[in-house]
Protein backbone atom coordinates (compact mmCIF):
# COMPACT_ATOMS: atom_id res chain seq x y z
CA UNK A 1 0.00 0.00 0.00
CA UNK A 2 1.01 3.97 0.38
CA UNK A 3 5.06 4.02 1.08
CA UNK A 4 6.29 7.66 2.25
CA UNK A 5 8.74 7.27 -1.50
CA UNK A 6 8.01 10.10 -3.71
CA UNK A 7 4.37 8.57 -5.12
CA UNK A 8 4.58 8.04 -8.69
CA UNK A 9 1.82 9.48 -10.81
CA UNK A 10 -0.52 6.30 -12.07
CA UNK A 11 -2.93 7.84 -14.12
CA UNK A 12 -1.68 10.35 -17.19
CA UNK A 13 -4.31 11.22 -19.34
CA UNK A 14 -6.95 8.94 -18.55
CA UNK A 15 -4.31 5.95 -19.40
CA UNK A 16 -2.39 4.37 -16.48
CA UNK A 17 1.58 4.40 -16.70
CA UNK A 18 1.88 0.74 -18.89
CA UNK A 19 -0.84 2.55 -21.10
CA UNK A 20 -3.74 -0.22 -20.31
CA UNK A 21 -7.31 1.65 -20.00
CA UNK A 22 -8.77 1.25 -15.96
CA UNK A 23 -10.94 -1.97 -16.77
CA UNK A 24 -8.18 -3.69 -18.93
CA UNK A 25 -6.43 -6.73 -17.87
CA UNK A 26 -2.57 -7.45 -18.53
CA UNK A 27 -1.90 -9.86 -21.18
CA UNK A 28 -2.46 -13.46 -19.79
CA UNK A 29 -1.78 -16.82 -21.14
CA UNK A 30 -1.99 -20.17 -19.80
CA UNK A 31 -0.63 -23.57 -21.23
CA UNK A 32 -1.24 -26.37 -18.92
CA UNK A 33 0.70 -30.27 -18.30
CA UNK A 34 3.86 -28.38 -17.86
CA UNK A 35 5.25 -30.83 -14.43
CA UNK A 36 4.90 -34.02 -16.04
CA UNK A 37 5.39 -35.49 -13.05
CA UNK A 38 1.81 -34.05 -11.33
CA UNK A 39 -1.16 -35.04 -11.85
CA UNK A 40 -1.79 -31.74 -13.35
CA UNK A 41 -0.44 -28.27 -13.56
CA UNK A 42 -0.08 -24.81 -15.36
CA UNK A 43 2.17 -22.05 -16.36
CA UNK A 44 0.51 -18.46 -16.14
CA UNK A 45 1.93 -15.40 -17.42
CA UNK A 46 0.02 -12.64 -16.43
CA UNK A 47 1.81 -9.76 -16.99
CA UNK A 48 5.56 -9.95 -15.76
CA UNK A 49 4.67 -12.51 -13.45
CA UNK A 50 5.55 -16.29 -13.97
CA UNK A 51 3.87 -18.88 -11.96
CA UNK A 52 3.66 -22.42 -11.89
CA UNK A 53 0.79 -24.51 -9.95
CA UNK A 54 0.94 -28.23 -10.16
CA UNK A 55 -1.63 -30.48 -8.52
CA UNK A 56 -0.97 -34.18 -6.43
CA UNK A 57 -4.18 -36.53 -5.57
CA UNK A 58 -5.92 -38.00 -4.56
CA UNK A 59 -4.42 -40.08 -2.58
CA UNK A 60 -4.14 -41.20 1.03
CA UNK A 61 -4.05 -38.49 3.07
CA UNK A 62 -0.38 -38.80 5.23
CA UNK A 63 -0.02 -38.83 8.60
CA UNK A 64 -2.84 -40.36 8.98
CA UNK A 65 -4.20 -38.13 11.79
CA UNK A 66 -4.84 -35.63 9.20
CA UNK A 67 -7.05 -37.66 7.48
CA UNK A 68 -10.96 -36.85 6.96
CA UNK A 69 -13.46 -39.93 7.09
CA UNK A 70 -16.13 -37.66 5.57
CA UNK A 71 -13.71 -35.84 2.75
CA UNK A 72 -10.50 -35.18 1.20
CA UNK A 73 -7.88 -32.60 2.77
CA UNK A 74 -6.59 -29.96 0.51
CA UNK A 75 -2.90 -28.97 1.47
CA UNK A 76 -2.03 -25.84 -0.45
CA UNK A 77 1.16 -24.49 -0.34
CA UNK A 78 1.96 -21.08 -2.09
CA UNK A 79 5.61 -19.93 -2.27
CA UNK A 80 7.63 -16.94 -4.03
CA UNK A 81 11.22 -18.14 -5.40
CA UNK A 82 14.06 -15.89 -3.56
CA UNK A 83 15.02 -14.68 -7.17
CA UNK A 84 10.98 -13.72 -7.97
CA UNK A 85 10.59 -9.90 -7.16
CA UNK A 86 13.02 -6.86 -8.15
CA UNK A 87 13.85 -6.45 -4.90
CA UNK A 88 16.44 -7.80 -2.73
CA UNK A 89 17.01 -12.09 -2.72
CA UNK A 90 13.81 -12.94 -0.57
CA UNK A 91 13.49 -15.97 1.68
CA UNK A 92 11.90 -19.18 -0.11
CA UNK A 93 10.76 -19.95 3.15
CA UNK A 94 7.04 -19.25 3.44
CA UNK A 95 6.77 -15.89 5.09
CA UNK A 96 3.21 -14.55 7.23
CA UNK A 97 2.11 -13.79 3.90
CA UNK A 98 2.57 -16.58 2.22
CA UNK A 99 1.08 -18.62 4.84
CA UNK A 100 -2.15 -16.38 4.82
CA UNK A 101 -2.16 -16.72 1.00
CA UNK A 102 -1.91 -20.52 1.05
CA UNK A 103 -4.60 -20.54 3.60
CA UNK A 104 -7.15 -18.89 1.36
CA UNK A 105 -5.99 -20.60 -1.60
CA UNK A 106 -6.87 -23.94 0.13
CA UNK A 107 -10.37 -22.46 1.25
CA UNK A 108 -11.19 -21.29 -2.59
CA UNK A 109 -10.32 -24.98 -3.62
CA UNK A 110 -12.18 -26.77 -0.90
CA UNK A 111 -15.16 -24.74 -2.11
CA UNK A 112 -14.72 -25.85 -5.96
CA UNK A 113 -13.18 -29.48 -5.66
CA UNK A 114 -16.07 -32.19 -5.34
CA UNK A 115 -13.87 -33.24 -1.74
CA UNK A 116 -16.52 -35.49 -0.45
CA UNK A 117 -15.81 -37.52 -3.28
CA UNK A 118 -12.46 -38.76 -1.75
CA UNK A 119 -12.74 -39.28 1.91
CA UNK A 120 -9.70 -40.12 3.44
CA UNK A 121 -7.81 -38.45 1.14
CA UNK A 122 -5.45 -35.91 0.27
CA UNK A 123 -4.93 -33.33 -2.76
CA UNK A 124 -1.86 -31.16 -2.59
CA UNK A 125 -1.97 -27.78 -4.09
CA UNK A 126 1.62 -26.26 -5.44
CA UNK A 127 1.82 -22.77 -6.45
CA UNK A 128 5.08 -21.43 -7.18
CA UNK A 129 5.88 -17.78 -7.90
CA UNK A 130 8.74 -17.77 -10.21
CA UNK A 131 8.60 -14.04 -11.06
CA UNK A 132 6.09 -12.36 -9.50
CA UNK A 133 5.07 -8.31 -10.41
CA UNK A 134 1.81 -7.77 -8.51
CA UNK A 135 -1.11 -9.95 -7.87
CA UNK A 136 0.22 -12.95 -7.75
CA UNK A 137 -2.25 -14.49 -5.24
CA UNK A 138 -4.87 -13.95 -7.95
CA UNK A 139 -2.66 -15.45 -11.18
CA UNK A 140 -1.87 -18.45 -8.73
CA UNK A 141 -5.11 -19.19 -7.59
CA UNK A 142 -6.31 -18.86 -11.67
CA UNK A 143 -3.43 -21.08 -12.40
CA UNK A 144 -4.48 -23.46 -9.60
CA UNK A 145 -7.93 -23.90 -10.97
CA UNK A 146 -6.78 -24.64 -14.50
CA UNK A 147 -3.74 -27.36 -12.68
CA UNK A 148 -7.03 -29.04 -10.95
CA UNK A 149 -9.25 -28.70 -13.73
CA UNK A 150 -6.49 -30.40 -15.86
CA UNK A 151 -5.76 -32.94 -13.12
CA UNK A 152 -9.84 -34.00 -13.85
CA UNK A 153 -10.89 -33.78 -10.19
CA UNK A 154 -14.36 -33.22 -10.22
CA UNK A 155 -14.97 -29.14 -9.90
CA UNK A 156 -18.92 -27.98 -9.45
CA UNK A 157 -16.66 -24.59 -11.42
CA UNK A 158 -13.14 -23.25 -12.47
CA UNK A 159 -12.92 -20.39 -10.56
CA UNK A 160 -10.85 -17.69 -11.62
CA UNK A 161 -9.31 -14.71 -9.44
CA UNK A 162 -8.32 -11.00 -10.12
CA UNK A 163 -7.67 -7.78 -8.12
CA UNK A 164 -9.04 -4.47 -8.57
CA UNK A 165 -7.36 -1.58 -6.80
CA UNK A 166 -7.94 2.42 -6.78
CA UNK A 167 -5.73 5.27 -7.57
CA UNK A 168 -6.58 9.07 -8.48
CA UNK A 169 -10.10 8.10 -7.20
CA UNK A 170 -10.35 5.90 -10.17
CA UNK A 171 -10.79 1.77 -9.73
CA UNK A 172 -8.40 0.10 -11.74
CA UNK A 173 -8.07 -3.20 -12.76
CA UNK A 174 -5.50 -5.93 -12.23
CA UNK A 175 -2.73 -4.08 -10.52
CA UNK A 176 1.25 -4.52 -11.70
CA UNK A 177 3.46 -4.05 -8.66
CA UNK A 178 4.26 -0.53 -9.18
CA UNK A 179 0.34 0.39 -9.00
CA UNK A 180 -0.08 -2.05 -6.55
CA UNK A 181 2.60 -0.74 -4.13
CA UNK A 182 1.01 3.07 -4.68
CA UNK A 183 -2.56 2.46 -4.72
CA UNK A 184 -5.11 3.30 -2.35
CA UNK A 185 -6.52 -0.07 -2.32
CA UNK A 186 -6.37 -3.56 -3.29
CA UNK A 187 -9.61 -5.95 -3.82
CA UNK A 188 -8.52 -9.75 -4.67
CA UNK A 189 -11.34 -11.71 -5.46
CA UNK A 190 -12.11 -15.27 -6.77
CA UNK A 191 -15.62 -15.68 -8.66
CA UNK A 192 -17.16 -18.81 -9.70
CA UNK A 193 -18.17 -17.97 -13.10
CA UNK A 194 -21.08 -20.00 -13.14
CA UNK A 195 -23.13 -18.67 -10.06
CA UNK A 196 -20.92 -15.64 -9.61
CA UNK A 197 -20.41 -16.11 -6.13
CA UNK A 198 -17.70 -14.49 -4.01
CA UNK A 199 -15.17 -17.27 -2.74
CA UNK A 200 -11.95 -14.98 -2.07
CA UNK A 201 -12.40 -11.76 -1.14
CA UNK A 202 -10.09 -9.59 1.07
CA UNK A 203 -9.50 -5.84 0.90
CA UNK A 204 -6.89 -3.38 2.17
CA UNK A 205 -6.52 0.27 1.85
CA UNK A 206 -9.25 2.39 1.43
CA UNK A 207 -12.93 2.54 -0.23
CA UNK A 208 -16.08 4.50 0.41
CA UNK A 209 -18.14 1.25 0.77
CA UNK A 210 -20.86 -0.66 -1.18
CA UNK A 211 -21.20 0.97 -4.27
CA UNK A 212 -17.52 1.56 -5.03
CA UNK A 213 -17.62 -2.34 -3.83
CA UNK A 214 -20.62 -2.82 -6.49
CA UNK A 215 -18.38 -0.97 -9.33
CA UNK A 216 -15.27 -3.53 -8.02
CA UNK A 217 -17.12 -6.44 -8.64
CA UNK A 218 -18.89 -5.78 -11.41
CA UNK A 219 -15.35 -5.07 -13.01
CA UNK A 220 -14.44 -8.16 -12.02
CA UNK A 221 -17.23 -10.05 -13.41
CA UNK A 222 -16.33 -8.74 -17.14
CA UNK A 223 -13.17 -9.40 -17.03
CA UNK A 224 -13.50 -12.78 -16.02
CA UNK A 225 -15.00 -13.83 -19.35
CA UNK A 226 -11.40 -13.33 -20.62
CA UNK A 227 -9.84 -14.87 -17.91
CA UNK A 228 -12.36 -17.63 -18.02
CA UNK A 229 -12.37 -18.07 -21.88
CA UNK A 230 -8.32 -18.22 -21.67
CA UNK A 231 -8.12 -21.20 -18.85
CA UNK A 232 -10.75 -23.13 -20.69
CA UNK A 233 -8.68 -22.70 -24.20
CA UNK A 234 -5.63 -23.92 -22.00
CA UNK A 235 -7.02 -27.08 -20.95
CA UNK A 236 -8.73 -27.68 -24.35
CA UNK A 237 -5.08 -27.54 -26.21
CA UNK A 238 -3.66 -30.48 -25.38
CA UNK A 239 -6.71 -32.32 -26.88
CA UNK A 240 -7.14 -30.54 -29.55
CA UNK A 241 -3.37 -30.97 -30.50
CA UNK A 242 -3.91 -34.47 -30.32
CA UNK A 243 -6.89 -34.38 -32.67
CA UNK A 244 -4.76 -32.22 -35.21
CA UNK A 245 -2.45 -34.84 -35.42
CA UNK A 246 -4.67 -37.13 -36.52
CA UNK A 247 -6.80 -35.39 -38.28
CA UNK B 1 -17.41 -37.11 17.51
CA UNK B 2 -19.54 -36.96 14.35
CA UNK B 3 -23.10 -37.43 15.54
CA UNK B 4 -22.34 -34.86 18.30
CA UNK B 5 -21.35 -32.17 15.50
CA UNK B 6 -24.47 -32.79 13.38
CA UNK B 7 -26.70 -32.23 16.52
CA UNK B 8 -24.50 -29.09 16.74
CA UNK B 9 -25.70 -27.86 13.40
CA UNK B 10 -29.48 -29.58 13.57
CA UNK B 11 -29.59 -27.44 16.74
CA UNK B 12 -28.16 -24.20 15.84
CA UNK B 13 -30.17 -24.30 11.98
CA UNK B 14 -33.42 -24.79 13.75
CA UNK B 15 -32.92 -22.11 15.89
CA UNK B 16 -32.09 -20.09 12.74
CA UNK B 17 -35.43 -21.57 10.71
CA UNK B 18 -37.45 -19.61 13.75
CA UNK B 19 -35.13 -16.44 13.70
CA UNK B 20 -33.26 -17.36 17.05
CA UNK B 21 -29.73 -17.92 18.00
CA UNK B 22 -28.61 -19.76 20.87
CA UNK B 23 -28.26 -16.77 23.39
CA UNK B 24 -31.74 -15.02 22.33
CA UNK B 25 -29.40 -12.15 20.04
CA UNK B 26 -30.80 -10.93 16.99
CA UNK B 27 -28.90 -11.76 13.78
CA UNK B 28 -27.29 -8.07 13.64
CA UNK B 29 -26.62 -7.97 17.27
CA UNK B 30 -23.28 -8.07 19.05
CA UNK B 31 -23.10 -10.00 22.34
CA UNK B 32 -21.62 -7.63 25.51
CA UNK B 33 -18.59 -5.84 25.19
CA UNK B 34 -16.32 -5.24 28.04
CA UNK B 35 -13.18 -3.37 27.95
CA UNK B 36 -10.53 -3.39 30.58
CA UNK B 37 -7.83 -0.61 29.59
CA UNK B 38 -4.28 -1.18 31.40
CA UNK B 39 -4.72 -4.66 32.56
CA UNK B 40 -0.63 -5.20 31.93
CA UNK B 41 0.78 -2.55 33.92
CA UNK B 42 4.27 -3.29 32.59
CA UNK B 43 2.84 -2.69 29.30
CA UNK B 44 3.00 0.73 27.73
CA UNK B 45 -0.47 0.46 26.83
CA UNK B 46 -3.02 -3.09 27.23
CA UNK B 47 -6.69 -3.67 26.72
CA UNK B 48 -8.06 -6.73 27.64
CA UNK B 49 -11.83 -7.55 25.41
CA UNK B 50 -14.54 -10.01 26.61
CA UNK B 51 -16.83 -10.30 23.95
CA UNK B 52 -19.36 -12.84 25.79
CA UNK B 53 -17.03 -16.01 26.42
CA UNK B 54 -14.77 -14.87 23.73
CA UNK B 55 -11.48 -12.93 26.00
CA UNK B 56 -8.99 -12.07 24.22
CA UNK B 57 -5.80 -9.12 25.35
CA UNK B 58 -3.98 -7.16 23.85
CA UNK B 59 -0.28 -5.99 25.05
CA UNK B 60 1.64 -3.05 23.70
CA UNK B 61 5.25 -2.30 23.98
CA UNK B 62 7.47 0.44 21.81
CA UNK B 63 11.10 -0.37 21.30
CA UNK B 64 13.27 1.76 19.40
CA UNK B 65 14.64 0.02 15.75
CA UNK B 66 15.91 1.11 13.03
CA UNK B 67 12.69 2.07 10.07
CA UNK B 68 11.64 0.29 7.21
CA UNK B 69 13.78 1.29 4.08
CA UNK B 70 11.20 2.35 2.46
CA UNK B 71 10.27 4.26 4.83
CA UNK B 72 13.12 6.15 6.75
CA UNK B 73 11.14 8.47 8.91
CA UNK B 74 8.55 6.63 9.56
CA UNK B 75 8.01 4.33 13.05
CA UNK B 76 6.80 0.41 12.70
CA UNK B 77 4.19 -1.58 13.97
CA UNK B 78 4.27 -5.39 14.13
CA UNK B 79 1.02 -7.55 15.47
CA UNK B 80 1.08 -11.02 16.38
CA UNK B 81 -1.72 -13.14 17.25
CA UNK B 82 -0.74 -16.22 20.05
CA UNK B 83 -4.05 -18.80 20.29
CA UNK B 84 -2.78 -19.73 23.94
CA UNK B 85 -3.50 -23.83 24.33
CA UNK B 86 -5.86 -22.94 27.30
CA UNK B 87 -8.32 -21.13 25.18
CA UNK B 88 -9.60 -23.72 23.49
CA UNK B 89 -9.58 -27.64 23.58
CA UNK B 90 -8.56 -27.65 19.63
CA UNK B 91 -5.60 -25.36 20.40
CA UNK B 92 -2.39 -27.01 20.59
CA UNK B 93 1.27 -25.51 21.90
CA UNK B 94 3.38 -24.56 18.63
CA UNK B 95 4.56 -22.41 16.32
CA UNK B 96 1.90 -20.44 15.00
CA UNK B 97 -0.87 -21.94 12.97
CA UNK B 98 -2.54 -20.58 9.67
CA UNK B 99 -5.60 -19.38 11.95
CA UNK B 100 -3.46 -17.43 13.72
CA UNK B 101 -1.34 -15.94 10.97
CA UNK B 102 -4.39 -15.03 9.52
CA UNK B 103 -5.95 -13.29 12.36
CA UNK B 104 -2.69 -11.24 12.90
CA UNK B 105 -2.79 -10.27 9.22
CA UNK B 106 -6.44 -9.23 9.36
CA UNK B 107 -6.00 -6.88 12.55
CA UNK B 108 -2.95 -5.47 11.23
CA UNK B 109 -4.22 -4.62 7.68
CA UNK B 110 -7.11 -2.92 9.53
CA UNK B 111 -4.97 -0.83 11.79
CA UNK B 112 -2.52 -0.18 9.08
CA UNK B 113 -4.69 0.98 6.47
CA UNK B 114 -6.83 3.41 8.78
CA UNK B 115 -3.78 4.77 9.71
CA UNK B 116 -4.92 3.87 12.87
CA UNK B 117 -1.31 4.95 14.46
CA UNK B 118 0.14 8.09 13.31
CA UNK B 119 3.36 6.41 12.36
CA UNK B 120 5.19 9.56 11.30
CA UNK B 121 5.11 10.83 14.63
CA UNK B 122 7.13 7.93 15.88
CA UNK B 123 10.31 9.38 13.78
CA UNK B 124 13.14 9.70 16.57
CA UNK B 125 16.33 10.59 14.56
CA UNK B 126 18.48 9.62 11.44
CA UNK B 127 17.84 5.30 11.53
CA UNK B 128 16.34 5.16 14.60
CA UNK B 129 11.97 5.01 14.77
CA UNK B 130 9.64 3.73 17.47
CA UNK B 131 8.17 0.27 16.84
CA UNK B 132 5.18 -0.70 18.34
CA UNK B 133 4.78 -4.17 18.86
CA UNK B 134 1.24 -5.27 19.52
CA UNK B 135 0.63 -8.48 21.18
CA UNK B 136 -2.63 -10.26 20.81
CA UNK B 137 -3.69 -13.31 23.67
CA UNK B 138 -6.30 -15.20 23.32
CA UNK B 139 -7.12 -16.84 26.96
CA UNK B 140 -10.64 -17.71 25.58
CA UNK B 141 -11.95 -18.68 22.34
CA UNK B 142 -16.36 -18.27 22.40
CA UNK B 143 -16.05 -16.79 18.47
CA UNK B 144 -15.39 -14.05 16.67
CA UNK B 145 -11.49 -13.42 17.58
CA UNK B 146 -11.12 -11.10 14.56
CA UNK B 147 -13.27 -8.46 16.39
CA UNK B 148 -12.08 -9.24 19.77
CA UNK B 149 -8.69 -8.87 18.62
CA UNK B 150 -9.13 -5.92 16.63
CA UNK B 151 -11.08 -3.96 19.71
CA UNK B 152 -8.39 -4.97 22.26
CA UNK B 153 -5.41 -4.20 19.83
CA UNK B 154 -7.34 -0.41 19.14
CA UNK B 155 -8.01 -0.22 22.84
CA UNK B 156 -4.52 -1.05 23.66
CA UNK B 157 -3.01 1.53 21.31
CA UNK B 158 -5.45 4.49 22.31
CA UNK B 159 -4.04 3.83 26.19
CA UNK B 160 -0.57 3.90 25.18
CA UNK B 161 2.17 5.52 26.82
CA UNK B 162 5.12 6.89 25.00
CA UNK B 163 8.44 6.18 27.15
CA UNK B 164 10.92 9.00 27.09
CA UNK B 165 14.05 8.26 24.55
CA UNK B 166 17.43 9.52 26.05
CA UNK B 167 20.79 9.28 24.96
CA UNK B 168 20.12 6.05 23.14
CA UNK B 169 17.98 4.61 26.08
CA UNK B 170 14.80 3.90 26.81
CA UNK B 171 12.90 5.00 30.34
CA UNK B 172 10.00 3.32 30.81
CA UNK B 173 9.63 5.58 34.08
CA UNK B 174 8.85 8.58 32.36
CA UNK B 175 6.90 9.18 29.72
CA UNK B 176 6.39 11.95 27.11
CA UNK B 177 2.57 11.67 26.44
CA UNK B 178 0.41 8.89 24.59
CA UNK B 179 1.05 7.29 21.13
CA UNK B 180 -0.57 9.46 18.15
CA UNK B 181 -3.44 7.69 17.22
CA UNK B 182 -5.04 8.36 13.97
CA UNK B 183 -8.43 6.99 13.04
CA UNK B 184 -10.61 4.75 15.05
CA UNK B 185 -10.40 1.69 13.36
CA UNK B 186 -13.03 -1.59 14.37
CA UNK B 187 -13.59 -4.65 12.23
CA UNK B 188 -17.60 -6.41 11.87
CA UNK B 189 -17.46 -10.18 11.51
CA UNK B 190 -20.15 -11.78 9.94
CA UNK B 191 -20.94 -15.64 10.04
CA UNK B 192 -23.16 -17.33 7.12
CA UNK B 193 -24.63 -20.49 7.90
CA UNK B 194 -27.43 -21.98 5.37
CA UNK B 195 -28.73 -18.45 4.24
CA UNK B 196 -28.48 -16.66 7.10
CA UNK B 197 -25.84 -14.48 8.37
CA UNK B 198 -25.28 -13.46 11.31
CA UNK B 199 -22.97 -10.95 13.11
CA UNK B 200 -20.52 -11.70 15.98
CA UNK B 201 -20.63 -15.54 15.46
CA UNK B 202 -20.38 -17.50 18.48
CA UNK B 203 -18.05 -20.58 18.80
CA UNK B 204 -20.85 -22.71 18.44
CA UNK B 205 -21.96 -20.87 15.21
CA UNK B 206 -18.59 -20.82 13.82
CA UNK B 207 -17.99 -24.46 14.27
CA UNK B 208 -20.99 -24.81 11.71
CA UNK B 209 -20.65 -21.16 9.64
CA UNK B 210 -19.77 -21.98 5.65
CA UNK B 211 -18.33 -18.49 5.27
CA UNK B 212 -16.95 -15.77 7.43
CA UNK B 213 -16.62 -12.10 6.21
CA UNK B 214 -14.61 -9.57 8.64
CA UNK B 215 -15.18 -5.70 7.35
CA UNK B 216 -12.93 -3.17 9.03
CA UNK B 217 -13.58 0.57 8.92
CA UNK B 218 -13.53 3.46 10.90
CA UNK B 219 -15.73 6.42 10.82
CA UNK B 220 -15.27 7.25 6.65
CA UNK B 221 -13.75 4.55 4.88
CA UNK B 222 -13.79 0.80 4.61
CA UNK B 223 -10.18 -0.31 5.03
CA UNK B 224 -10.39 -3.87 5.16
CA UNK B 225 -11.85 -6.84 4.22
CA UNK B 226 -11.12 -10.97 4.57
CA UNK B 227 -13.21 -13.46 3.52
CA UNK B 228 -12.55 -16.33 5.19
CA UNK B 229 -13.11 -20.34 5.24
CA UNK B 230 -14.58 -22.75 2.50
CA UNK B 231 -18.30 -21.01 1.16
CA UNK B 232 -19.33 -18.32 -0.37
CA UNK B 233 -20.91 -14.70 -0.49
CA UNK B 234 -23.06 -13.47 -3.69
CA UNK B 235 -22.28 -9.50 -4.81
CA UNK B 236 -25.35 -8.57 -2.77
CA UNK B 237 -24.46 -10.06 0.36
CA UNK B 238 -21.53 -8.15 0.50
CA UNK B 239 -22.71 -5.33 -0.65
CA UNK B 240 -25.77 -5.01 2.63
CA UNK B 241 -22.89 -6.53 5.01
CA UNK B 242 -20.77 -3.49 4.15
CA UNK B 243 -23.39 -1.33 4.83
CA UNK B 244 -23.95 -3.02 8.29
CA UNK B 245 -20.49 -2.91 9.29
CA UNK B 246 -20.38 1.25 8.90
CA UNK B 247 -23.57 1.13 10.77
CA UNK B 248 -22.45 -1.38 13.52
CA UNK B 249 -18.79 0.31 13.61
CA UNK B 250 -20.60 3.06 15.43
CA UNK B 251 -21.36 1.14 18.54
CA UNK B 252 -17.78 -0.14 18.35
CA UNK B 253 -15.82 3.36 18.32
CA UNK B 254 -18.46 4.51 21.31
CA UNK B 255 -17.11 1.43 23.33
CA UNK B 256 -13.66 2.02 22.54
CA UNK B 257 -14.09 6.11 23.60
CA UNK B 258 -16.42 5.31 26.82
CA UNK B 259 -13.70 3.83 27.72
CA UNK B 260 -10.88 5.30 26.93
CA UNK B 261 -8.57 6.67 29.79
CA UNK B 262 -6.89 10.17 30.36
Amino acid sequence: MSSSREKPILIIDGKRLDGRSFDQLRPLSITTNVVPNADGSAFIEWGNNKIIAAVYGPKEALPKHTQDPERAVIKCRYAMSPFSSAEEHGSSKPNRRAIEISKITKEVFENVILIDEFPGGEINIYVDVLQSDGGTRAAGITAAAAAVASAGLPMRDIPYAVSVGKADGHLILDMNKIEDNYSDADVPMTICPRTKEIILLQMDGSFDGSKEFREAYSMVLKAGEEISRIQKEALKEPYTKIIDKYR
Amino acid sequence: MTSIKLSNADYVKQLLKNNERDDKRGFMEYRTINIINGFIPNAEGSARVKLGYTDVLAGVKLGVEEPMPDKPNEGNLMVSAELLPMASETYEAGPPTPEAIELSRVIDRGIRAASAVDLSKLFIEEGKVWTAFIDVYVINYDGNLFDAGELAAMSALMNTKMPKYEDGKIIKEESTGKLPIGNLVTSCTFAKIGKSILLDPTGLEEEIMSARLTVANDDKYMRAMQKGIKGSFTGEEVEMLIDTSFEKSKQLRKVLDENKVD
